[in-house]
């Protein structure tokens, strides 16, 4: 496929259980040498295929290892069991000696370095990109905090790494032993030159985005990371119009995924409803748009004229786009 | 037997001029009889061996004197270089791909080894040998931007990436077209580009921004850009306009041949892996009315380009004054037959 990155072919170095939900991959080059040099923040989208000549899933997955290390890269994928399988398949088929092919990387989350402190906010598995910006930002004397929650003890992936690592500069929330980030006051008490970097739940960046704001912070110094993994959903028709296709969209697929199967490859990048890329025309359409994505305006998602194919789906009788 | 760097200079006497061999591969920018802006970006890949795209990084036979002429360009006014404090690390990123391509491009005059971070350098042309530790500025003589665009022909700017847009935060500006880093220097895209006439009305900015974002490592990307100059001179800088503005007055139909240049950008754009900023090298050639006329196919279409130029566009780069002059020369070299289609000479 033309239309994303170039692409790295990889073999599965290791494949490590991290806690109940969460299992680390580990990639090498399978020509031996390095894998190109990424910046902290980055991500890779992962080629899943079922069997040899399937049509691939593609998923993006941030890169946690230290980007120092070229030697292999390390991505950590949170098991989903009521999404579209893409974690399943991570979890259950890929082995050790397996290979992959996966993008080169990609930032859309990159650390600002004229920052004079990165205050990073995360929950839940959006760790992993802060895994390999504090790495980062450790190599090169970088002034950085972290306020990192979680459910459970048992659940707090990579809480106990990044504690030894960086000590005080780490602060961990049980949300079962009532722990919160006290927000307001964090916010209040940073020195002047602090950029904000956020990755987790939709609900927190929102919080932490709106707390911000309240706070006076100028947008240009808050950052986050909102990736949403496609969600699955009823099968629906659609008609290509450029290509002059007629397409049916499965219930575990993503459009995207349909429309590729389909021989057509629309330009994509983070396959996560955010780069605005795969950005697609809607000729007509009789029916209810899902919108899962968030990089059109509320107001192209109220016209019915646009369509973000990686994330996005639709329910009605027929839809009709310009590819 | 690799590249017969020759000894010549780009200012006082003049002595730059193109071997044949060099004049069959310029990089001639019209692929058609006539010129307007456009979004011209094609992806950054190996070209034909023999043209100046066989590597990404080219190095030519002028590669020595231009090194010498920047020299002496840095020793007059340093502010021709500068890279703002957070720009260090995609400095080290410029450095690790420049020293990468050219050793790899051309074995027999540059070589790169890494042991980790302990790296070494050898640059034969300029008979440098360099032993540093990469990430560690004490170990080098200059920054790592500096250090190695010391030893890289053409420009660079190196643009950080926030906010939706691309910001000159580091650069060294010594081959330049009429423009001055350390007055863009901080600006963003939309700002060093506002005195371009006609091209924002074409939305030739938003939509070019829009790609630039979304290059991504290992796939660079380029495209020509062209003027003309009086005299082989490469640093026709603003800072310096009293020197070569007074050139464009002392074209005659006698010295076209010699003095007139058609001034030829190969700007590239490259993701730069560390810092997530990019490089845009902008690589600088010349060749004179006379080199150019031996194809006949290039002085034919030149002429009819520079003929039918709008006056906005011949304004903005500064040909009023000689263009009747040059395009009555060209005019000689035009017997009026179709030119073939595409850059190359016949």
């Amino acid at each position: 496929m033309s239309a994303g990155t170039t692409k790295l072919d990889v073999t599965v170095a290791d494949v490590v259980p991290v806690n109940e939900l969460v299992t680390r991959f580990h990639f090498r080059p399978t020509n031996g040498g390095h894998l190109p040099t990424f910046s902290g923040g980055a991500h890779v989208v992962v080629e899943m295929r079922e069997h040899e000549g399937a049509t691939p899933r593609l998923n993006p997955y941030s890169l946690m290892s230290s980007p120092l290390n070229t030697a292999e890269y390390t991505i950590s994928v949170r098991r989903d069991d009521v999404g579209r399988g893409g974690s399943l398949f991570m979890h259950r088929q890929v082995k050790p000696g397996d290979r992959m092919v996966i993008s080169y990387p990609v930032n859309l989350f990159s650390l600002d370095l004229r920052a004079k402190k990165h205050l990073m906010i995360a929950g839940g598995i959006g760790i992993t990109p802060f895994m390999a910006q504090t790495a980062q930002l450790a190599s090169s004397s970088g002034n950085f905090e972290l306020h990192y929650a979680c459910r459970t003890a048992s659940l707090f992936t990579y809480g106990d790494v990044l504690a030894e690592r960086y000590g005080k500069r780490i602060h961990l929330y049980h949300d079962d032993r009532g722990e919160k980030i006290e927000l307001a006051r964090l916010l209040a008490s940073q020195p002047l030159g602090t950029h904000l970097y956020i990755c987790g739940p939709a609900p927190m960046i929102d919080w932490v985005r709106n707390t911000a704001a309240a706070s006076g912070w100028p947008s240009e110094t808050v950052h986050y990371e909102h990736f949403s993994a496609p969600k699955p959903g009823l099968p629906f028709d659609v008609t290509l119009a450029v290509s002059d296709k007629k397409i049916r969209v499965g219930e575990q697929q993503s459009l995207l995924e349909a429309i590729e199967a389909a021989g057509v490859d629309p330009p994509y990048l983070c396959r996560g409803g955010v780069c605005g890329q795969c950005e697609t025309n809607v000729i007509s359409s009789d029916g209810k748009f899902l919108h899962n994505d968030h990089w059109l305006s509320e107001e192209e998602h109220r016209s019915g004229k646009k369509i973000m194919p990686c994330v996005s789906r639709f329910e009605g009788r027929s839809l009709v786009l310009e590819r | 037997m690799g590249i017969q760097f020759r000894t010549e200079t780009f200012r006082d006497d003049f002595t730059f001029r193109n071997s044949p061999e060099h004049i069959r591969r310029f990089p001639f920018p019209f692929h058609e009889d006539s010129y307007m802006y456009a979004v011209n970006i094609e992806p950054h890949v190996p070209g034909p061996k023999g043209s100046v795209l066989e590597n990404l990084i080219d190095v030519d036979e002028h590669y020595v004197s231009e090194m010498a002429d920047r020299a002496l360009v840095l020793a007059e006014d340093p502010l021709r270089c500068q890279s703002l404090p957070h720009m260090t690390l995609a400095g080290w990123d410029l450095l690790e791909l420049l020293m990468t391509e050219q050793a790899k491009g051309y074995p027999e005059h540059f070589t790169l080894t890494r042991d980790g971070d302990n790296w070494h350098w050898i640059n034969r042309p300029l008979g440098i040998d360099q032993k540093f530790v990469f990430g560690d500025l004490s170990t080098l003589p200059y920054g790592p931007m500096e250090y190695i665009t010391r030893q890289s022909q053409g420009d660079f700017c190196i643009l950080d990436q926030r906010d939706g847009n691309l910001w000159m935060d580091a650069g060294i500006v010594t081959t330049q077209a009429d423009w001055s880093l350390d007055f863009d220097i901080g600006m963003n895209f939309f700002e060093w580009h506002a005195p371009v006439p006609l091209a924002h009305e074409k939305g030739v900015f938003t939509r070019a921004l829009k790609f630039l974002l979304n290059i991504q490592q290992g796939q660079p990307a380029r495209r020509l850009n062209w003027t003309m100059t009086i005299n082989p001179r490469l640093d026709t800088s603003p800072e310096n306009f009293h020197k070569w503005g007074p050139d464009r007055t002392t074209v005659t139909p006698e010295n076209v041949g010699q003095k007139v240049h058609l001034r030829v950008e190969l700007q590239s754009f490259w993701r730069l892996p560390r810092s997530n900023a990019m490089v845009f090298p902008i690589r600088c050639y010349l060749i004179k009315m006379d080199e150019l006329a031996t194809s006949k196919k290039w002085a034919r279409r030149l002429h009819r380009v520079l003929r039918d130029l709008p006056e906005e566009l011949a304004t903005y780069k500064g040909l009023t004054r000689y263009r009747p002059t040059v395009v009555e020369w060209l005019a000689k070299h035009d017997d009026g037959a179709p030119t073939s289609s595409g850059f190359g000479p016949d």
